[in-house]
């Protein structure tokens, strides 16, 4: 395998030896790292040549070499947006993160092929066991690149195409670069631009007109290496009449320094075409979690994004719906915890774009010690369209005195056929049911964590199963020690 | 200064010059403190810069129509007074003020055993005599937490005169105390202030009245009128205060109010806003809940037509535990009127039982009109009841063909409707005369 030197003189030192440190595994989900040895590195720090390493070690089309160009010097122009987001922005250090980490340029196609490290890291995860099960694909991306892709034969005969980026804009660019950025433009925010500029791996998926894939197309992330960033790039085409579910997963292990991940998703529904996109992130409680996630719905078609959001030290994400075509439909559920240390900056947006396309929000968040949950949402229905319907719920729920939540829904409506209605409420957990539980034996914290999973149980129920007992668990091992 | 520095957009009309000839207008009993606070206000008027794209105070709001230009800051020989016609037709006020740019013209002094007992209605100039530290305490002491700091300073700087009212300690004024406050028009300058003070146990009700002629051109390419308005409402322990504000500049007009109100322990304040007039008009109101058992509720009903722009920024800060607030503000948009409700509420950490409610509800009226709503929530305390909502809708068709195969002609039953629609607000005044005051003065702005 070439190493990164001799690739162009001109490129960045390739880390001799990347400093690595193994953590000892404690008990604590994902809260692990092995000591990986990097074939490729793109080194400390963000310029024109970290992208043209990245470009060049993926072997990409000049016209990607050019937007990722262009993306950088987008990034470089846009001020921080902190004069509506946290300040805690400031603390990213742009110029210590490591944009490029890999083993090899091809995902292994088979589980033995894995190498036994990461492989580890994987089992560790369940991505095996899991995929035993039900699983219709999985992609699992180790920093970079995917470690790990395989889609089983029923769904590749049904036309299905299920790559990571790096693969897909080489095999099937007729696909994809119809429809690459076009949802998620490069200059719609400035971690956008990031990610545009130093994007690798994701997941792309192109479903074929009709064809309905019966079980969930899953991924994994994991970030494995301190000061580094994660920039994975997804798209999801479901052509016209088609349905898919995507679920992703993701991991970090702790590091005292803070790591960045900052990923873009862009999702397109073409006529009568459903999407459902599930996450449960629960990154270490040191990572920037700026991901941008938009989805396209034409006429007909539905896109719903189940978003919970668990862990990371910041987390701004607001997955979104523009309903394009007449009768679309968009909607998001959101579940967000943030314990101490923590601030979930989530919600939603829905952009109408058609008469008589509907949306709905759901959020629920918990904040737990010093966690802050903040909802931040847009409802935006232009003028001269008709008919149009929003539904937006939030509610909040706060364990210890102190803990916080905000609310800033942003709603603008034109015109005089639409009917738009927001509703937010903040509580706490119910004082007598917790004594209820607890005279039957129950300790304090096993009865709040029960409280807890029960002020999101409606929403939980609506997700696969295998997502719905680890958010349990996760909730679980959150509430622990939370009282008392 | 250089000639450039003068012009600039930031300071407009109001020029160091300009600020000159107001302070040397002042009279001579004026004291020192107030001279210094309004040299304070003015440089710190010049120095904040107007509001910019990236102010989230000021986000939905169009900013380019904020000129500061071209206006004339009221002076001492400009007011007239020649016959202001009262807004409100409140038979049996208790007292009345009436002032044009900045003056007052007439008055109805108070019954004399409220007198006796030491209510005061009064001017600022009175006051300045009269209640020297209770106005130095009250007068503009409240933050600015709203987006408009600079116009803030801008009325601190230019304020010339306003009325000054205090009920003593258990006194009750049962009928309303009127306050007008009219501009003359065309390229006026005005900076109307209410500053109210409620002691222990007392109650009243203060009806402050904005108007000016409108304009016989009609309204052109930028605000030929320009109002900047502030008040002080301060309710102490115990202290019943209703408090309307009726808001019908000129359809030229360019508008702040800024209200603030203090409600301290088992005080309540009820507060009204009706917005009619002014081509764009913000309003920012902040209430701060400092002791348990205070309560403000907060109200407001406006009539978007034309090309109004309506701006509301509302802030309820719960300061202490058991209090609570409640808000209500309801917009009718009409032809291509565009408003802005941004609310928050505030609970400080350790505001426990905090029962705070905000809602803003739109009856879009026209294809053409928008109303943008943020309505936020920054909670730290754990124990509260934090609710808020925001709709926007239209008429029912149910209801309104119910109405029209009854023979009612379709405009008719619209204005019914959208009666109906703002009498869930106008309800909660307890005051009947005042009721009704407020309901004709709402239908002028359908015929």
């Amino acid at each position: 395998m070439n190493t990164a030197s001799t690739l162009d003189p001109t490129l960045p030192e390739p880390a001799a030896a990347v400093e690595n440190p193994a953590v000892g595994i404690d008990q604590s989900v994902g809260d692990f790292t092995y000591d990986v040895k990097y074939d490729y590195d793109a080194g400390t720090g963000l310029t024109e040549n970290t992208v043209r390493y990245i470009s060049t070690v993926k072997k990409e089309a000049p016209w990607i070499l050019e937007f990722r160009l262009k993306a950088l010097q987008t990034f470089l122009n846009k001020p921080m947006p902190t004069h509506w987001a946290t300040r805690d922005l400031e603390n990213i250090h742009f110029e210590k993160i490591r944009y490029y980490l890999a083993q090899g340029q091809k995902p292994k196609r088979t589980w033995e092929e894995v190498p036994d490290d990461i492989k580890r890291t994987f089992e560790r995860l369940g991505i095996p066991e899991q995929e035993r099960k039900f699983l219709a694909g999985v992609e699992a991306q180790f920093d970079s690149e995917a470690a790990y892709s395989n889609i089983k034969d029923i769904v590749a005969k049904q036309g299905v195409i299920f790559l990571n980026s790096t693969e897909a804009l080489r095999e099937h660019p007729e696909i994809f670069r119809k429809f690459f950025g076009k949802v998620i433009p490069t200059s719609d925010n400035k971690f956008s631009a990031l990610n545009s500029a130093v994007f690798s791996g994701g997941s792309f998926i192109y479903v074929p007109k009709g064809v309905k894939v019966a079980q969930p197309l899953q991924a994994y992330f994991r970030i494995n290496a301190e000061n580094f960033g994660q920039f994975e790039r997804t798209l999801i085409i479901a052509d016209e009449g088609s349905e898919v579910t995507y679920m992703e997963g993701c991991t970090a292990p702790k590091f005292s320094t803070s790591t960045l991940h900052s990923a873009v998703v862009e999702l397109v529904a073409l006529k009568g075409a459903k999407i459902q996109y599930i996450t449960v992130q629960n990154w270490a409680p040191n990572v920037f979690n700026l991901v941008t996630k938009r989805g396209v719905a034409h006429e007909d078609a539905e896109i719903k994004w189940i978003d919970c959001n668990i862990g990371s030290r910041l987390t701004m994400k607001y997955p979104g719906v523009v309903l394009k075509g007449r009768r679309a439909r968009g909607e998001v559920i959101s579940i967000a915890l943030a314990n101490d240390g923590q601030h979930q900056d989530t919600g939603a947006k829905m952009i109408h774009a058609a008469d008589e396309t509907t949306s709905t929000i759901i959020s629920k968040s918990i904040s737990v010690g010093q966690g802050r949950a903040t909802y931040r949402g847009q409802v935006h229905i232009p003028r001269h369209l008709k008919g149009c319907k929003n539904n937006t719920e939030c509610d909040a729920l706060l364990i210890n005195t102190n803990s916080r939540t905000d609310t800033y829904p942003a709603i603008t409506v034109r015109g005089d056929t639409h009917a738009v209605q927001h509703e937010a409420s903040v509580s706490k957990v119910n004082e007598e049911q917790i004594f209820y539980m607890q005279q039957r034996g129950l300790t304090e914290g096993q009865a709040m964590s029960l409280a807890v999973n029960g002020f999101v149980n409606d929403l939980v129920r609506q997700f696969p199963m295998e997502y719905s007992v680890e958010l349990k668990r996760l909730i679980d091992l959150e509430m622990e020690g939370s009282v008392g | 200064m250089s000639s450039t520095s003068l012009s600039s957009p930031a300071v407009g009309t109001f020029t160091p010059e300009a600020f000159a000839a107001h302070l040397a207008a002042q009279p001579a009993h004026a004291p020192a403190w107030w001279l210094e606070r309004k040299r304070t206000a003015h440089a710190r008027f010049a120095e904040l810069p107007m509001p910019g794209p990236t102010d989230e105070g000021w986000r939905f709001s169009s900013r380019e129509t904020l000129t500061l230009a071209g206006f004339v800051p009221s002076t001492a020989s400009a007011a007239t007074g020649a016959a202001v016609p009262l807004l409100l037709s409140v038979e049996q006020a208790t007292a009345a003020l009436t002032f044009c740019d900045g003056r007052l013209v007439s008055r109805q002094a108070l019954p004399a055993d409220l007198a006796a007992r030491g209510v005061v209605v009064g001017t600022l100039q009175e006051a300045l005599r009269s209640h020297p530290e209770l106005l130095r305490e009250h007068f503009l002491s409240q933050p600015q937490k709203l987006g408009s700091e600079k116009f803030a300073a801008l009325h601190a700087a230019f304020v010339n005169d306003g009325a000054f009212i205090l009920v003593p300690k258990g006194v009750e004024v049962r009928d309303p105390i009127v306050v007008t406050h009219a501009s003359s028009g065309a390229g006026t300058a005005v900076f109307p202030h209410t500053l109210v003070i409620l002691e222990e146990q007392a109650r009243a009700i203060v009806v402050d009245a904005f108007l000016s002629p409108d304009a016989p051109t009609p309204v052109g390419a930028r605000a030929g009128a320009f109002a900047c308005g502030a008040n002080d409402l301060y309710a102490g322990h115990g202290a019943q205060l209703t408090y309307v504000a009726a808001q019908r500049w000129s359809l030229d007009t360019l508008s702040f109010q800024l209200n603030s109100t203090v409600v301290r322990r088992d005080a309540r304040v009820q507060s009204l806003n009706l917005h009619l007039g002014g081509r764009q008009a913000r309003h920012e109101s902040l209430s701060q809940l400092q002791a348990p058992g205070a309560f403000s509720e907060m109200l407001a009903v406006t009539v978007a037509g034309d090309t109004q722009e309506f701006d509301q920024r509302t802030l309820q800060i719960h300061q202490a535990p058991h209090t609570k607030s409640d808000l209500l503000y309801k917009n009718a948009l009409l032809d291509r009127a565009r408003t802005t409700f941004s609310g928050l509420i505030v609970v400080d950490p350790d505001a426990q039982k905090t029962d705070a409610y905000q809602s803003n509800r739109n009856l879009m009226l026209s294809d053409d009109a928008e109303a943008n709503s943020l309505p936020g929530l920054e909670i730290q305390a754990n124990d509260v009841r934090c609710t808020h909502g925001a709709t926007s809708s239209r008429i029912d068709p149910q209801q309104l063909f119910y109405l029209e195969a009854r023979g009612i002609s379709p405009a008719k039953a619209r204005e019914l409707l959208v009666f109906g629609f703002f009498e869930e607000v106008l309800d909660r005044l307890q005051h009947e005369g005042l009721h009704e005051s407020l309901r004709q003065l709402i239908a002028t702005r359908f015929h």
